[in-house]
């Protein structure tokens, strides 16, 4: 057991690298150039001075809010895989998302009604979804059927999907667009504040992967094969189940629900690191931010002034990478 | 005048099912029949017996036989767009338009005439039991323009586009409904206006601008501007403003923070649509701009929340919206 572990290391240790780099590199590129000498300068207060606040209020939130949507979905991503024992299960497949979306689009539809804002609007949906998931599968169960979590989550996915379209069918034309915005996925987060509202959620979710990976690596044998070995299956899958939607539901409040990320980082991780969860956690969370970070990057310069959606830019570059991946690695 | 217009409505509904039936044989015989030439027959014959019909409302428009009825009187209209109902009301058709979009709000008018849907979601059976001569449409509605092309209904296609195009769109629908005079008349009253308006702060220095249409409330986040091109942009010009989105080519940009901070806009415009803000409201949505403190109109406290729909309707009282802009801009 010790031995594969510490053959992850190098990997690991690159993945957070990158990570590091990413985050550190990605505020002095944007659509705009600005001279770093006047960045730090302490000669010019910070009211007047646009380089500093360029990058201190547009672009460095920016990348922290990406590596931490990043990190967080893909960190997800690999418990909900090793939970369901499936590889196609996603952060989105059990109806988070759809919650999340649901609450964010009655926000921006009948904002004015609604205190909290927007990402607080989506938070509230995805415990909605979370908690009537549970309930499903734990009705007729102990523990939690997977089969049923599965099937559950699919059904509400597309209960709140169309859910989703009638609140946009009801909204007026500008609301529409900036629904459907949302959907797409946005970091411009210009402040500290939704970042720091989600760290508390984010902390708690990782606290439990960590307990969580060597659960996970039985769990994948099968249930009952885990549970001669000790594991509490039924505490386990809880765990999992609920620490998983906590991450994903905190990391849609904070950039709408960016795709692919939750499903291609933990293959790739797997294909660097095997498939041990003590590894392919960590690197699945500093792989996904520094991609993250990455497609964010080249989202805000690629059409500048115009920026894209971040998860137009995941999809595009994921997509492809992941399925030449799958082709060359045979 | 709620009650005369459902009487109206009423026994014509009734009455239509008799046409309705003959008209939806039409397009069956056409498709069937493979030629070109024999379904051209068939559509003149078609049209032959529609014109004999006792019952038909005046000339029908036959698109493959070009138009008929550019100059005649059209007395039943239904406008699925609020920019042009304002038309047809400030022209004084008003008395003639029998079905307006769910967005309409303004002649208050207006606001008694049946609802037909809007752009996404046009009723087609609530079209026709209007028993409409003229339906103004959207261009982009392709579906609903072909459903009215196969009724033999005849219809006014709208463009959205600049500000020029508001008095030209004024011009063509009546000409097209055979008010040629007003609409000229009211027409040229809006360029005039809106020329007096370009004159009376010609000169003066430009405060560059922003002009927002949607905002997240309580953050600076999804921040929609008007891009340079379209008639929010054009009325910024001509109230004598810079837009700072001036040289991206499209009708609305999406300003994030990076951008409004590179931009630096003197002046923020936020307009909204709907009831009116209430001051806390407005209040802390001023507010919320500190948070980007190095934008000289953050610093100077030009912000203005607008909620004044004649910003955001490109309709004939736009010459009055440029004057509110105006008086924003060069107080």
């Amino acid at each position: 057991m010790t031995l594969p572990l510490r053959r992850g290391f190098p990997a690991i240790a690159l993945c957070f690298t990158a990570m590091v780099a990413a985050v550190v590199a990605a505020p002095f590129i944007g659509s705009t150039s600005i001279a770093f000498s006047r960045v730090f300068s302490t000669a010019l207060p910070f009211a007047d001075n646009v380089d500093a606040q360029i990058f201190f209020i547009a672009r460095l939130p920016r990348a922290l809010a990406a590596a931490l949507v990043g990190g967080t979905l893909a960190a997800a991503g690999v418990v909900f895989q090793g939970l369901l024992r499936n590889p196609l299960a996603t952060p989105y497949t059990l109806g988070v998302s759809a919650g999340a979306s649901l609450g964010a689009m009655v926000a921006i539809t009948f904002g004015s009604m609604w205190v909290g804002g927007v990402a607080s609007a989506s938070l509230a949906g995805a415990f909605l979804a979370v908690g009537i998931v549970y309930a499903l599968a734990s009705a007729r169960h102990r523990g939690l059927s997977t089969t049923v979590l599965l099937l559950a989550g699919v059904t509400l996915n597309s209960f709140f999907s169309a859910l989703i379209l009638f609140v946009q069918y009801v909204s007026d034309f500008a609301q529409t667009f900036r629904a459907l915005r949302w959907l797409m996925g946005d970091l411009d987060v210009a402040s500290y504040a939704p970042i720091i509202a989600a760290l508390p959620l984010v902390v708690i979710a990782f606290t439990a992967f960590a307990w969580l990976a060597r659960p996970l690596n039985l769990l994948s044998i099968g249930a009952e094969a885990a549970a001669t070995r000790g594991v509490n299956v039924v505490l386990a899958q809880r765990v999992a189940f609920f620490s998983a939607s906590l991450a994903t539901g905190a990391a849609v409040s904070v950039g709408g629900p960016i795709g692919f990320v939750g499903i291609i980082v933990p293959h790739l991780a797997r294909l660097m690191v095997g498939s041990d969860h003590r590894l392919v956690l960590p690197a699945s969370t500093f792989f996904g931010a520094a991609f993250l970070v990455g497609c964010d990057a080249i989202a805000r310069t690629v059409l500048a002034p115009i920026e894209l959606p971040v998860g137009i830019i995941t999809a595009v570059i994921g997509g492809p990478f992941f399925l030449w991946l799958l082709i060359t690695r045979r | 005048m709620v009650a005369d217009n459902q009487t109206i409505v009423g026994p014509k509904v009734q009455g239509s099912k008799g046409p309705r039936v003959q008209r939806s044989k039409g397009p069956r015989v056409l498709g069937s029949k493979g030629p070109r030439g024999l379904a051209i027959a068939v559509a003149l014959v078609l049209f032959a017996l529609v014109s004999l019909d006792a019952r038909a409302r005046g000339p029908l428009d036959l698109w493959t036989l070009g138009p008929l009825d550019q100059q005649s009187r059209v007395s039943r209209i239904v406008s699925l767009v609020p920019a042009v109902t304002e038309m047809l009301f400030a022209i004084g058709a008003g008395d003639d338009v029998v079905g307006v979009s769910s967005y309409d709000t303004f002649p208050p008018e207006a606001r008694t005439k049946p609802k037909v849907g809007a752009l996404v979601d046009p009723d087609f059976e609530r079209i026709l039991s209007l028993r409409p001569d003229l339906v103004v449409v959207y261009s982009t509605q392709v579906d609903l323009v072909a459903r009215l092309e196969r009724a033999r209904i005849a219809m006014f296609r709208y463009e959205h586009a600049g500000l020029a195009d508001i008095t030209s769109t004024i011009r063509a629908i009546g000409d097209r409904i055979g008010r040629t005079d007003r609409a000229r008349a009211l027409a040229d009253g809006i360029d005039r206006d809106i020329e007096a308006t370009r004159r009376s702060v010609a000169g003066k220095p430009k405060p560059k601008t922003v002009l927002i249409f949607g905002r997240e409330e309580g953050a600076l986040r999804a921040i929609y501007a008007s891009g340079g091109i379209g008639f929010m942009h054009d009325m910024l010009e001509a109230a004598g403003g810079q837009d700072v989105f001036g040289d991206v080519k499209r009708q609305n940009v999406q300003a994030t923070t990076e951008l409004l901070l590179t931009r630096a806009p003197d002046v923020i415009i936020e307009v909204h649509t709907g009831e009116p803000w209430t001051a806390d409201r407005i209040a802390q949505a001023k507010r919320v701009w500190s948070g980007l403190p190095s934008l000289p109109a953050v610093k100077t406290g030009r912000i203005y929340e607008l909620t004044d729909d004649r910003l955001s309707i490109p309709g004939p009282r736009v010459a009055e919206a440029v004057r509110v802009l105006a008086r924003v801009l060069h107080p």
